[in-house]
C-alpha cells in the first residue's frame, strides 16, 4: 500500500525528462508477471507512460545499478530512491564509486515491499493478477476463480518488517513527507541464536546454509559489493560460479560475502530478497553489523558521506578478541 | 598407552617481527612446544586474510592462531590494531555458525617472549586437542 502513486512518480520523471534536467530514467517496469518487476532505462516519455511502474513490488534497490548506469551512459539519470536505499547511496558515495553529478536523486516514501516468497505460500503457484483493497492484497490465481484475500503486513520483506529507518538520507529532492529513523528490533533474531548453544547454532545454520546453489545472486544484487573483480570469480580459486561441492565450500562462501560486506552493509536487505532459495543472509549481516555496534559504537553506514567503516579504523582501547567471548559469557 | 590418539594440526600465523622472532628464542631456550604447531611466517598479523584461517581449516588445521606483536610495537605502526579489529569479527562470526571459539585464537608474543610463545602453544594445542577433530569446518577432498 504506497501512499504515492505511479501516476505521481511518472509525471514527476516526464518533467524533469522533458525540461533536460536529466537524460534518463531509471526506474521499474513490469516483467512478465505483476509481481516480478524489472529495472528498466527509461529514455522517452511515451516509455515511461506506457512501461513505468511503482507498486508493493519495487524492492530493487537502485543504488548499485548506478555504479554501471554513470559508468557507461553520458547524462544526467534521475532515480527513485527509497529511504533504505539512500543508504547505500551514501555508502557507494563514500567509496567514489559513482560521480554525484550525474545522478538526479528523487526521495520516495516507502511503506514496505511485499516478499513474493511469502505471497506465493499463502496463494500458492500460478499468479495472474494482484490488486490492492485497502490494507489488503487481493491475488488471482490460474487456478482458483475467486481471489484471494491477504493482508498487506502479513506478506512484508523481513527487511520492512524490521524497517530501520523512513528517513531519506540523500536526495536532490523529495515527494511525500519525510519520515524518521525507527527504533527497529532488528538485531533481536540474531540475539536469539547467539543464545543458542553452539551445536543448536551449527545445525541452524548448517540447515539454511545447505540450502545455497551459489546462484551468486546475493552477491550481484548487494549495493555493498562491487568490486570489478571479486574473489569468487577467481579461476585460481577453486570456487568459482560453481554449487558448493560440499558444507565447507557453503559457509566459506557465505562467511567471505558478509565479511567482504562488514562495516559497509547499510542493511538494506537485498541478499535475503535476491534469494531464490530463501536463505535468511541478512542474518549473518547482522551479526556483524551487532558486533561492530557492541565493540566500537553504533555505527550505520551509509547515514552520512565519507564516514569511516569501523573495520578500516581502529583504536588503541579495542577489545580483544577473547575478551570478546569473555564479554558474551558473562552477559549470558 | 592410546596408540591411536588423534594429533592435531595447528596452524600458527606469526608475525616476522615479534612472534617469528619470538619462536625462535623459544627454540634456542630450547623450551618445549608440540611440534603440531606449523608457523606461517607472515610480514604483519594483519597481513592474514580471513580467507588464510578458513583456508587453513579446510585443509585440515584443527586450530588456527595468529601470534603478533604487541599493540603500539607493530612494526608498521598500526597493523596489529587492524587485525584486532577484523579476528574479533571474524571469531565472533565463526563463534555464531557454532564453530567452536577455542579452536582460533589471536595472541601478542613479542621478540623477547619465548617462554610466552611456548606457554602459548601448549595451552592452545592442549586445548584443541580436548576439541577432537576439526568436524564442523572441514573439506572431505583434503582429507589427509
Amino acid at each position: 500500500m504506497q501512499k504515492i502513486t505511479q501516476n505521481q512518480l511518472i509525471e514527476k520523471a516526464a518533467s524533469l525528462l522533458s525540461d533536460g534536467t536529466v537524460n534518463a530514467v531509471l526506474g521499474w517496469s513490469r516483467g512478465e508477471f505483476g509481481y516480478d518487476v524489472t529495472p528498466k532505462m527509461f529514455k522517452t516519455e511515451e516509455d515511461l507512460k506506457e512501461n513505468f511502474v511503482w507498486n508493493d513490488f519495487c524492492g530493487v534497490n537502485f543504488s548499485k545499478y548506478l555504479v554501471s548506469k554513470t559508468d557507461r551512459f553520458d547524462g544526467k539519470i534521475l532515480v527513485f530512491l527509497k529511504p533504505c536505499d539512500t543508504y547505500s547511496f551514501n555508502q557507494l558515495l563514500t567509496e567514489h564509486r559513482f560521480e554525484r553529478e550525474k545522478v538526479y536523486a528523487v526521495g520516495i516514501p516507502c511503506e514496505g515491499m511485499v516478499d513474493v516468497i511469502k505471497l506465493k505460500a499463502v496463494t500458492g503457484e500460478g499468479i495472474s493478477e494482484i490488486k490492492e483493497d485497502g490494507e489488503n492484497l487481493l491475488v488471482t490465481t490460474i487456478y482458483e476463480d475467486a481471489p484471494v484475500k491477504v493482508a498487506f503486513k502479513d506478506v512484508l520483506l523481513e527487511r520492512c518488517i524490521n524497517c530501520k529507518s523512513k528517513k531519506h538520507v540523500a536526495y536532490d529532492e523529495l515527494m511525500g513527507d519525510e519520515g524518521e529513523v525507527i527504533e527497529s528490533k532488528r538485531f533481536d533474531e540474531v540475539a536469539k541464536i547467539e543464545a543458542m548453544t553452539p551445536d543448536e547454532r551449527f545445525a541452524f545454520w548448517q540447515n539454511e546454509l545447505s540450502r545455497c546453489i551459489r546462484c551468486n545472486a546475493c552477491r550481484d544484487a548487494c549495493p555493498a559489493c562491487t568490486c570489478e573483480k571479486c574473489v569468487f570469480d577467481n579461476p585460481q580459486s577453486g570456487v568459482e560460479n560453481k554449487a558448493p561441492a560440499n558444507s565447507f565450500e557453503e559457509k566459506m562462501f557465505h562467511i567471505i560475502r558478509a565479511y567482504h560486506v562488514a562495516g559497509r552493509c547499510t542493511d538494506c536487505g537485498e541478499c535475503s530478497r535476491v534469494c531464490p532459495q530463501n536463505i535468511p543472509l541478512h542474518l549473518l549481516n547482522r551479526k556483524f553489523i551487532k558486533d561492530i555496534n557492541e565493540f566500537y559504537g553504533e555505527y550505520q553506514a551509509g547515514a552520512e558521506v565519507g564516514s569511516r567503516a569501523p573495520l578500516v579504523d581502529y583504536t588503541t582501547e579495542d577489545l580483544e578478541p577473547g575478551e570478546v567471548f569473555d564479554r558474551r559469557d558473562i552477559d549470558a | 598407552m592410546q596408540v591411536n590418539e588423534h594429533k592435531p594440526l595447528i596452524v600458527a600465523f606469526c608475525c616476522n617481527w615479534c612472534s617469528y622472532a619470538g619462536a625462535d628464542l623459544a627454540g634456542n631456550n630450547r623450551l618445549n612446544y608440540p611440534a603440531d604447531v606449523k608457523i606461517i611466517r607472515v610480514p604483519c598479523s594483519c597481513r592474514v586474510n580471513p580467507m588464510f584461517v578458513l583456508r587453513a581449516f579446510q585443509r585440515g588445521a584443527d586450530g588456527v592462531i595468529i601470534c603478533g606483536c604487541h599493540p603500539g610495537d607493530c612494526h608498521y605502526t598500526s597493523g596489529n590494531y587492524y587485525t584486532r579489529r577484523r579476528m574479533a569479527a571474524l571469531f565472533s562470526m565463526l563463534d555464531f555458525l557454532g564453530i567452536e571459539r577455542e579452536r582460533t585464537r589471536l595472541e601478542w608474543v613479542s621478540a623477547a617472549e619465548g617462554a610466552k610463545f611456548a606457554a602459548t602453544m601448549n595451552d592452545f594445542v592442549e586445548k584443541v586437542t580436548a576439541l577432537g577433530e576439526n568436524k564442523r569446518l572441514e573439506d572431505l577432498r583434503c582429507k589427509r
